[in-house]
């Protein structure tokens, strides 16, 4: 593209530049408060002086989101479904995606299973159906009623489906000449071929474990069971005065330093944390899913 | 000869292999459709169990056109969903388009790793975030509003407001990561094009009218026909973490009623009926807006 120079070009990328700089700040200017939230003595958050710096600088909401055990115990959940989801949903998703991307004359039936497994992406069973069977399988209030009902996401199984078919198909040809058989195929020839796809769909599963919250929310009946971000959303909602009363503020001091307001923006940015550090490989991968999904099969 | 049993014996591994994730979504999606067929035409008592409940046929379909609260959420979730659309359409593209114009490299990489960013946090973040900044004494918004001689604005709690402030929020969330599929169609169009249109005399605007526009039009209609597969999702998570009873007029939806109903309340059929009329209709579009798209774009997700 050609670059002109005329007084309109020039009003105009000042303008752009502006325009855009006023997008970034309405991005950035809610964390940044929440952050000076947090680091805020109680005096100044509950009378609103806290802009983008903190006031009466303290840890003091920091220190008792970490000796709240109730934090603490959702925090676990969220790693046990994590440590048992994300392994889990990556396994079933290879062996869908890897039979589904065989052509028809190696895999007659291929269409068939295609459609089971694209039906449940168009059809949703709805909520109350789905929460009836979880309580009638005895899954309440275990770690499975997280994990196992989102093992398989059709729209991953798809992504990954559509990786495999742009693996040559000569690589494999090659291999069943030298008398390999399927499993040996996939383990040694296509797994360690998909890396980047299989990074991209790892990535995508710890996010949506990582911020699901209604499945902790219907099917654990203890506050105990509950994962992170239910755990969030309970202290989200519930009053200032239940919020101090349930974190057993010990002593007067404590009581000065600490209010609703510091107390949830600590939480806040703590569940986020995790997330932004690994923000800079989940901006690079998901744009690269985006664009690998859109590879046509 | 010993290829052909070889290829036999490749099948079986085929299907011994998806049989494993098939019978995740057998049980778990395909078993609670069943259910849901069911349940939904029955008076379905806890006690009883499904099979003993007795058939009561549409009886909870026909309640749901006359309940007030059904009325409502289905036309609260229309308006809401089309106004997302909209947005989350036509902001993208128009910062698409400026964001393509800006020259400096790292500012560009800068605005988009930015922008991108509140996509990844989950609505419970966003809504405890929102919240606190929209709150009507000394949020940092009404602060914000108040310094300018104006009155504070009740974001959360007004009928007037609460739509738009989902549908801003929302499209604040989304916009960045929208742009994506804008920006690549962007660099997808021959420079050679421009040059041409250069040559002919066109200046910096006709070149977008004419060369650009209808280069990433073709993005913009798929991915409008794709997003009327939508028109029943007004979004349950931000709904649900943002409303509360005083703004139940504007912004009930059917996702949040069939939660209060089903699980609050424990009215299983009712529930059930009004979460399968969803799904019905959602089916029916999607379908359809991806034979659309297949017909004029050539877009096939399936």
């Amino acid at each position: 593209m050609r670059e002109y120079r005329s007084k309109g070009r020039t009003l105009f990328h000042i303008f752009n530049y502006t325009f855009i700089s006023i997008l970034l700040f309405t991005c950035l200017v809610p964390l940044i408060h929440i952050l000076a939230l947090s680091f805020s003595s109680a005096s100044y958050t509950d009378s609103n002086l806290v802009t983008f710096f903190p006031k009466g600088f303290t840890l003091a909401a920091y220190q008792f989101v970490m000796e709240n055990q109730m934090f603490w115990q959702s925090f676990g959940v969220t790693i046990e479904r994590l440590a048992f989801g994300v392994p889990i949903s990556l396994a079933l998703t290879v062996l869908a995606a890897y039979p589904l991307s065989k052509e028809e004359k190696y895999f007659p039936q291929r269409k068939i299973y295609m459609w089971l497994f694209l039906f449940v992406m168009i059809f949703n069973a709805g909520l109350v159906p789905t929460y009836l069977l979880i309580k009638d399988l005895g899954m309440m209030d275990t770690i499975w009623a997280l994990v196992l009902p989102t093992g398989v996401n059709v729209f991953n199984v798809v992504l990954m489906m559509n990786f495999f078919r742009g693996i040559p198909h000569e690589i494999e040809e090659s291999a069943l000449v030298d008398g390999a058989r399927q499993p040996v195929i996939l383990w040694k020839l296509y797994l360690p071929l998909a890396k980047p796809s299989i990074a991209t769909i790892t990535l995508f599963t710890f996010m949506n474990h990582w911020n699901s919250w209604m499945d902790g929310r219907i099917y654990m009946n203890s506050t105990s069971n509950y994962p992170l971000q239910t755990y969030l959303q309970n202290v989200l909602q519930s009053s200032d005065q239940v919020l101090l009363n349930s974190n057993n503020l010990q002593s007067i001091l404590d009581r000065m330093a600490v209010s609703g307001q510091n107390l949830r923006a600590a939480q806040l940015f703590i569940s986020m944390l995790p997330l932004l550090l690994i923000y800079p490989f989940l901006q690079k991968y998901f744009t690269a899913g985006l664009v690998m999904g859109s590879v046509k099969g | 000869m010993w290829k052909k049993k070889k290829l036999t014996s490749d099948r079986l591994v085929f299907h011994l292999m998806i049989w494993v994730p098939l019978l995740f979504i057998l049980i778990f999606n395909y078993v609670p459709m069943a259910t849901g067929f069911s349940v939904a035409f029955k008076d379905y008592k806890p006690g009883l169990g499904i099979a003993d409940s007795p058939w009561v046929g549409l009886k909870h379909f026909k309640n749901m056109f006359l309940t007030a609260d059904a009325v409502r959420a289905l036309r609260n979730t229309l308006i809401i969903a089309v106004m997302k659309i909209v947005g989350n359409l036509i902001v993208p593209v128009i910062f698409a388009l400026l964001l393509n114009e800006v020259r400096v490299r790292w500012f560009k990489r800068v605005t988009q790793t930015i922008t991108y960013l509140p996509y990844f946090l989950s609505w419970i973040i966003l809504a405890g975030i929102l919240t606190n900044i929209l709150k009507t004494d000394g949020g940092l918004v009404n602060r914000a509003i108040v310094a300018l001689g104006h009155e504070p604005v009740f974001f959360l709690g007004s009928n007037d407001t609460f739509r738009w402030t989902l549908v801003i929020s929302d499209v604040w969330k989304n916009f960045g990561y929208n742009t994506i599929v804008y920006l690549a169609a962007l660099t997808g169009i021959d420079p050679g094009l421009y040059e041409a249109a250069y040559m002919d005399g066109a200046g910096r605007w006709k070149q977008t009218l004419y060369v650009t526009l209808p280069g990433i039009s073709m993005f913009v209609v798929l991915m409008t026909i794709l997003a009327i597969g939508n028109v029943l999702n007004a979004g349950f998570d931000q709904v649900f973490n943002l409303y509360n009873v005083s703004v139940y007029e504007t912004g009930d939806i059917i996702d949040t009623l069939v939660y209060r109903l089903g699980i609050q309340q424990q009215q299983y059929s009712f529930s059930t009926a009004v979460g399968l009329f969803k799904s019905l209709v959602s089916f029916v579009l999607i379908a359809g807006s991806n034979k659309l798209a297949d017909r004029f774009a050539g877009y096939r997700v399936f």
